[in-house]
């Protein structure tokens, strides 16, 4: 039982990996849903040109590595005279590869929605930005949740791959604390511990919004 | 960058590429054989398997792949690097294809089951001759994607020390202090590698859409 020890005694580095784990993918879905939003409005609105420009940018950035991304961004940015710390180089990886899957999983879902509902939108008269904010998005947060919760546990699993762009969060935490102790069981056995909590949490979220959606719509 | 620095990196993308052969021949059909348990009667296991899934679903890859390598060795199981990177591709990619196999099997149409079933045909056999020629004909779009996510987590070993595409651009970038231009070689051979897969996807839909009419049953 040493090796839970080793863990209760180096809480403080587990604490702090958890937090800015969380804190990364907390900050990344703030700005990726929004823009991933944005995104899928530009991928189904927009004349063809740009259209099929985005659309090819997103399935680019699809076939990339996150890793690689990760590298891409941290050592690209100080060429062009930008110099982040390791977490900012890190949230804004996750955050360009996460917009790029939820730009697409939203313009699914956007045409998922029953198409006489928005017939019926235009006959009333609503501008095309009140369909999307009266009509659309409120049926999407619902349909698409489970979907949406699969790309969060995802962005939670790609997080910890800043680690190796030394980003302080909980696998760089637990590998620290068992290279340290040489103790390895019990920090990797904490660190997945503490992963499957904020996956359940996710998990919850979605049920919850699937609860919504079968006291709505059956 | 110079001929010999493409060279290593060519080199480490016959090791990605062969980890990830290695790893995909190994682990869709262990995520068949989890699908096919956990749908069976053997008491204890579905709800085992159900566990396993979940844990491996929740934990990131990197941890998974250290986790294999300084774990095991403290149960007994000393592992290299390459066959660690192998079991956690495999764990990880099992675990991912058997909720498609198993979606694939809970939705099979139940009259050709009891069709083959009226003729006679044992369990076994309407699982080799009915079921599995459909059920992999019309998940290929998943199977494929979870094969360029398997693609995607190979660059994770290289925490561990296997010299693949991307440990082999970080060498190169720590010899010439220019970390750029070799990942964003790796990052392209990553993506002509993915795209050839997906490209190879749609070739095999075409075939198959044209030897039996529609791809799905």
């Amino acid at each position: 039982m040493n090796g839970l020890l080793v863990v209760w005694e180096s809480r403080d580095v587990f604490l702090w990996g958890a937090a800015n784990t969380l804190s990364l993918v907390l900050g990344c879905l703030l700005l990726s849903i929004p823009i991933g939003i944005l995104g899928a409005v530009v991928l189904t609105e927009a004349p063809d040109p740009l259209r099929r420009l985005f659309a090819e940018a997103v399935d680019l950035l699809r076939c990339v590595p996150f890793l690689l991304l990760a590298y891409v961004v941290y050592y690209g940015l100080p060429e062009l005279g930008l110099r982040l710390d390791p977490w900012w180089a890190g949230l804004m990886s996750l955050t360009v590869y996460t917009t790029a899957y939820l730009a697409e999983i939203f313009r699914a879902a956007f045409r998922a929605v029953a198409p006489d509902n928005i017939e019926a939108a235009h006959a009333f008269g609503l501008s095309r930005s009140l369909i999307y904010r009266r009509i659309i998005l409120p049926q999407v947060a619902i349909t698409a949740a489970p979907v949406i919760g699969n790309q969060v546990i995802t962005t939670i699993r790609d997080s910890a791959l800043l680690m190796i762009i030394t980003v302080q969060e909980l696998t760089f935490a637990a590998n620290f604390v068992s290279a340290n102790h040489f103790t390895p069981f019990a920090p990797f056995a904490a660190a997945v511990g503490l992963y499957l909590l904020m996956s359940f949490v996710v998990e919850a979220g979605v049920r919850r919004m699937e609860r919504v959606r079968k006291g709505r719509y059956g | 960058m110079t001929w010999p620095a493409i060279r290593t990196i060519l080199d480490g993308a016959v090791v990605t590429a062969a980890l990830a052969a290695v790893s995909i021949l190994l682990s869709l059909p262990l995520g068949l054989l989890l699908a096919l348990l956990r749908e069976g009667r053997i008491p204890g296991v579905p709800a085992l398997l159900a566990a396993f899934v979940s844990l491996v679903r929740a934990t990131p890859f990197v941890t998974l792949v250290l986790f294999v390598y300084f774990v095991l060795p403290a149960a007994g199981l000393e592992l290299e690097p390459v066959p660690a990177a192998i079991v956690a591709l495999t764990l990880n990619t099992a675990a991912f294809s058997s909720e498609i196999w198993r979606s694939a099997l809970v939705t099979f149409p139940r009259d050709q089951r009891e069709a083959a079933a009226a003729f006679g045909m044992s369990e076994r056999a309407t699982f080799i001759r009915i079921v599995f020629p459909q059920i992999w004909r019309a998940n290929l779009g998943p199977l494929v994607s979870e094969v360029t996510i398997l693609l995607k987590c190979t660059p994770a070993v290289a925490v561990i020390g296997v010299v693949e595409i991307t440990r082999a651009a970080g060498r190169i970038g720590a010899e010439t202090y220019e970390p750029l231009p070799p990942f964003l070689v790796a990052t392209l051979i990553y993506t002509a590698l993915i795209a050839t897969l997906v490209r190879g996807q749609r070739v095999v839909e075409r075939r198959i859409a044209r030897r039996f009419g529609l791809a799905r049953p």
